[in-house]
């Protein structure tokens, strides 16, 4: 408030203005929500962010006198500790990783196909699909990775439907080794020999283990129809103009979704594919419920290892240090796909394409 | 517009910085009734009613744990209540932070180092009458003892045994006489028990089962006073090497490379004709399993004579407790014979006394080869962050059947010696 006296106002301060007092009202009108944001965001992120530069053991306030600030020192075990800190982050961003590489692109390009089909006009019954597709999305994610442990178990419903064509289904909850082993027991020796965050390359590029699949699986599964909605309501806002331009102009139905539907689509893609990236990064209730990190670490997520290493093993400092870590790997990859999706200048060849109506939005 | 934005962000940084400030008082204020309690040898003293939180397995645990508070809230004249957590070690660390824990609370040994280091524990071991103190078995005491101090009064306890099916023991031509006393012997009887879909013994693939073997080998994972790291010794070379060899063979498999989810669903679905579990399987046998005829024998003896891993839990007693002096007397209640003994008829464990041994092996006949370890049985290793270890250690030795048992170790031996030397 200090602020606010001792700078000039050039809008709305000075004379009788008609919008005078409206400032302190508007303040006191968002008052209620800053509090609460305040109080279960703000406080808890900043007080978070002060156990990770301390050594706060987990009895009363980290405010307390006895707490220290010891630096980077949280945050140097677990990225370069040598120890198991260090092992079980790099297994967690190793397993994590190669769960955001299928995920995101899969369940995007799902969303997008059961939108676009649902969308169809000639398609009976649209409203029964869109229900049913969108159900899982609605379901308890506690139900659904219950039904994904019969579902995936070594007896299970799968490896009995894979069994119908011969194929020995795999021991998805108990199997961790990597699915881009095919089944190999160890690679090369330059691959063996060098490790990174103590994970070797070999691990790195085995990709995901078979239970982490399981997951892949049942997170397209269940976030699809979610994104679908979006990617509909999105195509229900496009104007038929183009379409009939396009046709009047003898573009084929593929042409036409990837020239004109989808470039219209951009904004909602960001917005999938940023709820995509950092949904799959905070990756936790199916992991707490299901596996616990197992088999062998392979489920390990950086979510599930910060909770783990603060109230399983109190290391409150280094469980907080993992977040914030999280936290900067999302802002890296929301900014790296925001550079992606980013507008790019008409290039010469394409000029003559109709676009126009695009340039008149903006 | 630019200052406008400024501006609010400053004020969003007032008004938390205010908060965080209002925020620190109430803990400020909640801090002044720990510090008095600093001293072991003063304990608080109030009015105020205890409470007790518990991790239960079950209604009958939980009933049998509220009407002993109940009675002995009724004549001390002091309110407690119990309350049953669902998931313990989280309600139990929220507890310790905001400074008002549950006074008393179910401890596992493993969780106790964590929880003595930053001071969240009365150490009250010693406090407890010399006759009480002296009545645990020792080898619990030990369980439960961090830095030379006696924290906590162990509540009970379990062992590993060797579970037989009698039912395929008689078909594959086997007497008691059989029953193994050495490795060779469980070999022998394991090969003979492996027909069509049954496997000789199954066991969860995890350092609390084939901890036995090292453990009859001569060895653990330290030493048991938890000073020096002995993961990789020999005697546990050995002893990982024995179970390799038994999983070559086809006689020994894990319960996971089954589709089970431990040694007993194994063993109740007649999967597996032997298994090594804890007295706990008698309640799921009984529940899940009753067609199921078992017996307890004692696990074979290694090279180094009879070994079994032992589990157990104490009773916590907070340091931010306001009225420590009645959770004491509370406690020595609670670990007395008679109550002990009402808890091991209701849900099955066994007593943390030597006085009650007695009584519960002529209650429990079939079950006195658990009991019986308590002579010979080691604790699992209590280091502060032992917990991922043995996890990790865990994820090895479910691959043990194509690992190098030393290089198992080896690791285990870094990790741990790490711990050590925090």
């Amino acid at each position: 408030m200090t602020t606010a006296a001792t700078r000039p106002r050039p809008t709305t301060g000075r004379g009788g203005s008609i919008r005078k007092g409206e400032a302190p009202a508007g303040w006191l009108m968002t008052a209620p929500m800053l509090v609460l944001l305040g109080l279960f965001l703000v406080i808890p992120v900043l007080m978070a962010l002060w156990v990770s530069f301390s050594d706060w053991g987990g009895r009363g306030s980290p405010l307390e006198s006895g707490v220290n600030f010891i630096g980077f020192k949280n945050y140097s075990s677990v990225v370069s500790g040598g120890g198991l800190a260090e092992q079980n982050f790099g297994m967690a961003i190793k397993n994590n990783f190669w769960y955001v590489i299928f995920v995101v692109p899969i369940q995007t390009a799902v969303a997008l196909f059961l939108a676009v089909m649902v969308n169809n006009r000639r398609l009976k019954g649209s409203g029964f699909f869109r229900t049913a597709f969108y159900f899982p999305s609605v379901t308890s994610s506690v139900a659904i990775t219950v039904l994904w442990l019969f579902l995936f178990s070594t007896s299970g419903a799968i490896n009995k439907v894979l069994s119908w064509f011969s194929i020995h289904g795999p021991d998805w909850f108990n199997a961790p080794a990597g699915i881009l082993h095919f089944g190999a027991q160890s690679g090369p020796a330059v691959l063996m020999n060098h490790s990174f965050l103590r994970v070797t390359w070999w691990d790195w590029l085995g990709g995901p283990s078979w239970a982490m699949s399981a997951f892949i699986i049942m997170a397209v599964f269940t976030t699809s129809g979610t994104f679908m909605l979006l990617f509909l309501a999105a195509l229900q806002n496009l104007s038929g103009d183009l379409q009939e331009a396009a046709m009047v102009d003898g573009a084929s139905a593929g042409e036409r979704f990837w020239k004109i539907t989808l470039p219209q689509l951009r904004p909602t893609l960001f917005t999938v594919i940023t709820l995509g990236l950092i949904g799959c990064w905070q990756v936790f209730d199916q992991i707490a419920i299901g596996t616990h990190g197992g088999p062998s670490g392979t489920t390990l997520t950086p979510a599930y290892l910060s909770y783990q290493t603060s109230f399983g093993d109190g290391n409150w400092g280094q469980g907080s240090a993992i977040a914030f870590i999280l936290f900067v790997i999302i802002i890296l990859f929301t900014l790296f796909q925001r550079w992606v999706l980013r507008e790019r200048p008409i290039s010469k060849s394409r000029r003559l394409n109709p676009m126009p109506a695009r340039k008149a939005e903006r | 517009m630019k200052s406008r934005i400024t501006r609010s962000l400053l004020m969003g940084t007032v008004a938390a910085a205010a908060a965080i400030a209002l925020a620190g008082c109430g803990s400020g204020f909640g801090g002044s009734t720990g510090g008095s309690t600093s001293g072991s040898s003063k304990l608080t003293s109030s009015k105020d009613a205890l409470t007790v939180m518990i991790g239960s397995s079950g209604d009958a645990e939980t009933a049998a744990v509220k009407s002993a508070v109940a009675d002995w809230s009724k004549s001390s004249g002091i309110g407690a209540s119990v309350i049953p957590a669902s998931n313990l070690s989280q309600q139990l660390a929220q507890g310790f932070a905001a400074r008002k824990p549950a006074d008393v609370f179910y401890l596992d040994s493993g969780s106790l180092p964590g929880y003595a280091a930053n001071g969240s524990l009365l150490a009250y071991g010693d406090l407890l009458p010399a006759s009480e103190k002296s009545d645990f078995y020792p080898s619990l005491v030990k369980n439960f003892t961090y830095n030379g101090k006696f924290y906590c009064a162990p509540k009970d306890f379990s062992t590993l045994q060797l579970i037989i099916n009698t039912d395929k023991w008689k078909a594959a031509g086997l007497t008691s006489a059989d029953y193994p006393k050495t490795w060779d012997d469980l070999t022998t009887v394991a090969k003979k028990l492996t027909t069509g879909g049954t496997t000789g013994l199954v066991v969860s693939g995890q350092y609390e089962r084939l901890g036995a073997f090292m453990v009859q080998a001569g060895s653990n994972l330290t030493n048991t006073d938890n000073t020096k790291v002995t993961a990789n010794s020999a005697a546990n070379v050995q002893a990982l090497t024995y179970a390799q060899s038994l999983l070559k063979a086809g006689t020994m498999k894990f319960a996971a490379d089954i589709g089970t989810g431990w040694g007993g669903e194994a063993f109740g679905k007649g999967l597996a004709a032997m298994t090594i579990e804890g007295n706990w399987i008698s309640g799921a046998m009984t529940a899940d399993y009753p067609n199921i005829h078992y017996a307890v024998v004692p696990l074979p003896a290694g090279p180094a004579g009879q070994g079994t891993l032992q589990f157990t839990n104490c009773w916590g007693i907070a340091a931010d407790s306001p009225n420590q002096a009645a959770a004491l007397k509370l406690v020595e209640q609670l670990t007395s014979k008679d109550d002990q003994m009402g808890f091991a008829k209701a849900f099955g464990v066994m007593p943390s006394i030597q006085s009650a041994a007695s009584d519960w092996k002529s209650t429990f006949p079939q079950f006195a080869p658990f009991l019986d370890a308590a002579s010979y049985a080691q604790g699992t290793p209590t280091l502060k962050g032992v917990s991922q270890v043995i996890t990790d250690l865990d994820g090895k030795i479910a691959q043990l059947k194509t690992t190098d048992p030393k290089t198992i170790l080896d690791s285990a031996q870094t990790n741990l010696q790490a711990l050590l030397n925090q």
